[in-house]
């Protein structure tokens, strides 16, 4: 194997923020796997409360889908150089985040109006727990997206230096898929 | 991701030039982004906590070789924890020995064997040995450092509160961990448990993170994937299983914080306590067993793979002699990796699961032997008719394979279903992973720190004190561990507080205490270790650049390596890091960066074909417009 060897190519295919973000993405991956898994085995053991997911999720979820779209218009305005779009974009795409939150939080209110409890069956605790550990990670998401606008105001973010930028977009559009993902699994998995 | 594995290095030596300002103290030795100085502060924490760790080991050792001594002389020390008698006989309080296993254990798989080993070698070599000047990000790497700090803090305040650190054993089983009645250790001290952890994860994700980015990403130019020296295979493959398995553990441990804390049941169901039930309903303990266990095994191979990595290199430099079966070595730490995701129910063999699904575990448990005897074969073929030089980390890695042989065997009586019904949590499990994991990987740690001492601090540690220091613990350990054997098939349970309300147990009393003394003989002899190191760092001898005479990067740089790793270019890497002593070479290395067209006499025909690609390696240009 030392014999043979590789033609190096002077080209670097990714920066290591990038790297960094997706090595990021495949931790939180496993840590929602695992809610997730544990959610299954302890459905399949039986004593397992049924209850309608309020219609306020699927309009937060619009929401999260319309700021990405967003989120990647700001991409494309960064890529033109367009930094008034870019710091229109970002503005709408962290309010949608906002936004997000806020229905998220009324979704809560519902529930418990409806009789469904963070304390009560394991089914009503893992919903509580898995949409609030969503929330968690949105906030953080929230917060790259703040430094992320900073530096659009600095006019940190070109074309010439999208990183940020790209490094931002990728984990917000990440915790986009991981909430839709989640609501999918909410409402099949019942 | 598929095209970065022919990523080549981004180099910033135009700005390593520029940062040449010196740094105040404290961004020098305490907040430091240095990988260096990053590495020497996971090792010196990681000492001290071998350190406690181990001085736990003595006391419930002498609690359990010794049930009727007086302990009233550890009064000053330990406090409340020993009860005096009407006779003023000292007892140690039983559910103080609970908490001392659980913290012997938690101290010493998190705290010294990931932290202070990982922690410390992939911070230390991956850079060097790469050629890079530094951790694709310092600050992370200096947030993870400074993450595991708070955690220990939190831990080591867990001993001081009244009722103790956490008591329900480092696996931390519910219901047992989950409701404060059960035990006093259930109570702060188990939250404490679960905040010190929920930190380290943290802490461990954002070192292995950046590890498995740097070696991916900031290698230097010629240093293909197959030019690798193995410690960084291994580092590689131990910072992926921390990324994919702790965020397990942290959910598992966020789930018990939420029944602890805030009221739900997820692992708890039908309790009664005095007669009144718990509201709890629903739960199922099992799995958290489940989850614990999917962090738990990968966790071992964490601990374990660093240690064969460095073995990997302390045998083939000692031995003068290429290791043996270099790919057979990455493909079988690999898979050891994939395996150690598939195996975690061999823990649990005894909670009732389906046989059937028993006999899958178990035979892919078996598996793992396979891997595991490439590796013992591997060392083993690159020590035979080596021109052995023996200094203390040679000696150390050798007792590394001893250790990983000796105690993997047992792994395979374990690893069996039906065996495990008799030998499950009594002294023959404790007997098998103190030895395969615990005193190997510390062997290997130990084998990192004389070998890598003169790259760290520029001094040589006294050869002497290492020869003592290896045959105590050597012969100490052995001593321990073989006869815990004999103690777990004659069916003592593991974590008693005594048996001595058992006739039958009354048969091995002896050999309890014969371990006792031997631990306290081989704990006391890491003192001349300790000393050995403090005296080496300010009064040893001075190094050499290569005093090993190895032939990987690190041992290229100056005598003490500034910011930056190499003063001047980083060297370009021409061939595998494994040739020593090649027929007709005028030295018996040839290190990693002198170039196939300046060793004509030693080169292979195949070799010499190399030469042409030398141009190419070293006409890779930096694509400098990419952005940190």
């Amino acid at each position: 194997m030392k014999k043979d060897i590789e033609i190096t190519k002077p080209i670097l295919t990714v920066n290591k923020w990038k790297f960094i973000v997706w090595l990021f993405i495949v931790t939180i991956i496993m840590f929602f796997a695992a809610f997730t898994s544990a959610y299954l085995v302890r459905r399949a053991e039986g004593n397992w409360t049924e209850f309608e997911i309020p219609p306020i999720f699927y309009y937060s979820t619009a929401v999260l889908l319309l700021s990405s779209v967003f989120m990647h218009l700001g991409y494309k305005a960064a890529k033109k150089d367009n930094f008034n779009s870019l710091k229109l974009y970002i503005s709408i795409t962290f309010v949608a985040g906002m936004i997000f939150l806020v229905m998220q939080y009324m979704g809560w209110t519902i529930l418990q109006k409806e009789g469904v409890f963070l304390k009560g069956n394991p089914a009503e605790s893992f919903y509580y727990i898995l949409t609030g550990l969503h929330g968690f990670h949105l906030v953080t998401g929230l917060v790259v997206l703040f430094f992320s606008f900073l530096e659009a105001f600095k006019m940190n973010i070109h074309a010439k230096n999208l990183i940020r930028i790209e490094v931002c977009a990728t984990y917000w559009h990440f915790l986009d898929i991981l909430w839709v993902y989640l609501l999918l699994f909410l409402v099949f998995f019942r | 991701m598929s095209t970065v594995s022919q990523v080549e290095v981004h180099e910033h030596s135009e700005h390593a030039h520029e940062e040449h300002h010196e740094l105040g103290f404290i961004r020098k030795y305490i907040f430091s982004e240095d990988h260096k100085v990053i590495a020497k502060q996971y090792l010196i924490s990681g000492i001290v906590w071998a350190v406690l760790g181990a001085l736990m080991s003595v006391v419930f050792r002498l609690q359990l070789g010794f049930p009727e001594m007086d302990m009233a002389w550890m009064k000053p020390f330990l406090g409340d924890w020993i009860s005096l008698d009407n006779k003023g006989l000292g007892k140690l309080d039983p559910n103080f020995y609970l908490a001392l296993v659980t913290m012997h254990g938690t101290i010493m798989v998190f705290f010294v064997l990931t932290a202070g080993l990982s922690g410390t070698f992939s911070n230390f070599l991956i850079p060097l040995q790469i050629g890079a000047r530094d951790m694709a990000s310092g600050f992370m790497n200096m947030l993870s450092y400074w993450i595991f700090f708070i955690s220990s803090v939190v831990m080591f305040v867990s001993l001081f509160i009244k009722t103790g650190p956490a008591g329900g054993s480092w696996v931390i089983y519910p219901p047992l961990s989950a409701l404060k009645e059960a035990n006093p250790g259930s109570g702060d001290g188990m939250t404490l448990w679960l905040v010190s952890m929920a930190l380290f994860i943290v802490s461990s994700l954002l070192g292995g993170i950046n590890y498995v980015t740097t070696v991916i990403n900031l290698r230097t130019k010629g240093m293909s994937m197959d030019k690798l020296p193995l410690t960084i295979w291994a580092f590689t493959f131990t910072a992926i299983l921390g990324i994919l398995s702790f965020p397990v553990l942290l959910s598992a441990a966020l789930l018990l914080i939420f029944d602890r804390s805030f009221g739900t049941s997820f692992y708890l169901s039908d309790i009664y306590i005095n007669g009144q039930a718990l509201p709890n309903q629903g739960g199922s303990p099992i799995l958290f067993q489940h989850l614990f266990w999917f962090l738990g095994h990968p966790e071992v191979y964490i601990v374990i793979l660093p240690a064969l990595g460095l073995t990997s290199e302390v045998i083939a430099t000692n031995s003068r002699k290429p290791i043996f079966g270099y790919k057979a070595m990455i493909f079988s730490m690999a898979g050891i990796m994939f395996l150690a995701f598939i195996v975690w129910a061999h823990h649990m063999f005894v909670t009732g699961m389906n046989p059937f699904l028993g006999s899958v575990f178990m035979l892919l448990t078996l598996i793992i032997a396979v891997p595991s005897a490439v590796k013992g074969f591997n060392y083993i073929t690159t020590l035979w008719k080596g021109n052995i030089i023996f200094t203390p980390a040679m000696l150390f890695a050798i007792g590394l394979v001893s250790f990983f042989i000796s105690g993997g065997l047992t792994g395979i009586i374990l690893g069996n279903s039906a065996l495990d019904i008799q030998l499950h949590d009594t002294y023959f499990v404790v007997a098998h992973f103190h030895l395969v994991m615990g005193s190997a990987a510390i062997f290997g740690m130990l084998a990192g720190v004389y070998h890598w001492f003169p790259k760290m601090f520029g001094r040589m540690m006294n050869n002497s004190m290492g020869y003592i220091h290896f045959w105590i613990t050597f012969i100490g350990v052995y001593l321990v561990f073989f006869p815990m054997h004999y103690i777990g098939i004659a069916g003592f349970p593991r974590r008693y507080y005594q048996w001595s309300g058992f006739e039958t147990f009354n048969t091995y009393m002896d050999l309890n205490a014969f371990i006792t003394i031997a631990a306290i003989i081989t704990v006391f002899a890491q003192a001349v270790f300790i000393f050995n190191f403090v005296y080496s760092i300010f009064w040893g001898k001075k190094a050499s650049a290569n005093p090993w005479k190895s032939n990987t990067l690190e041992w290229t740089t100056p005598i003490n390596p500034g910011h930056g790793n190499w003063p001047g270019e980083i060297p370009t890497v021409y061939r595998w890091p494994y040739d020593y002593s090649k027929p007709g070479a005028p030295d018996d290395f040839i290190p990693q960066n002198v170039p196939y067209s300046a060793t004509p006499e030693s080169n292979l025909p195949e070799e010499n074909e190399l030469i042409a690609a030398e141009k190419e390696i070293n006409s890779i240009k930096y694509d400098t417009s990419l952005h940190d």
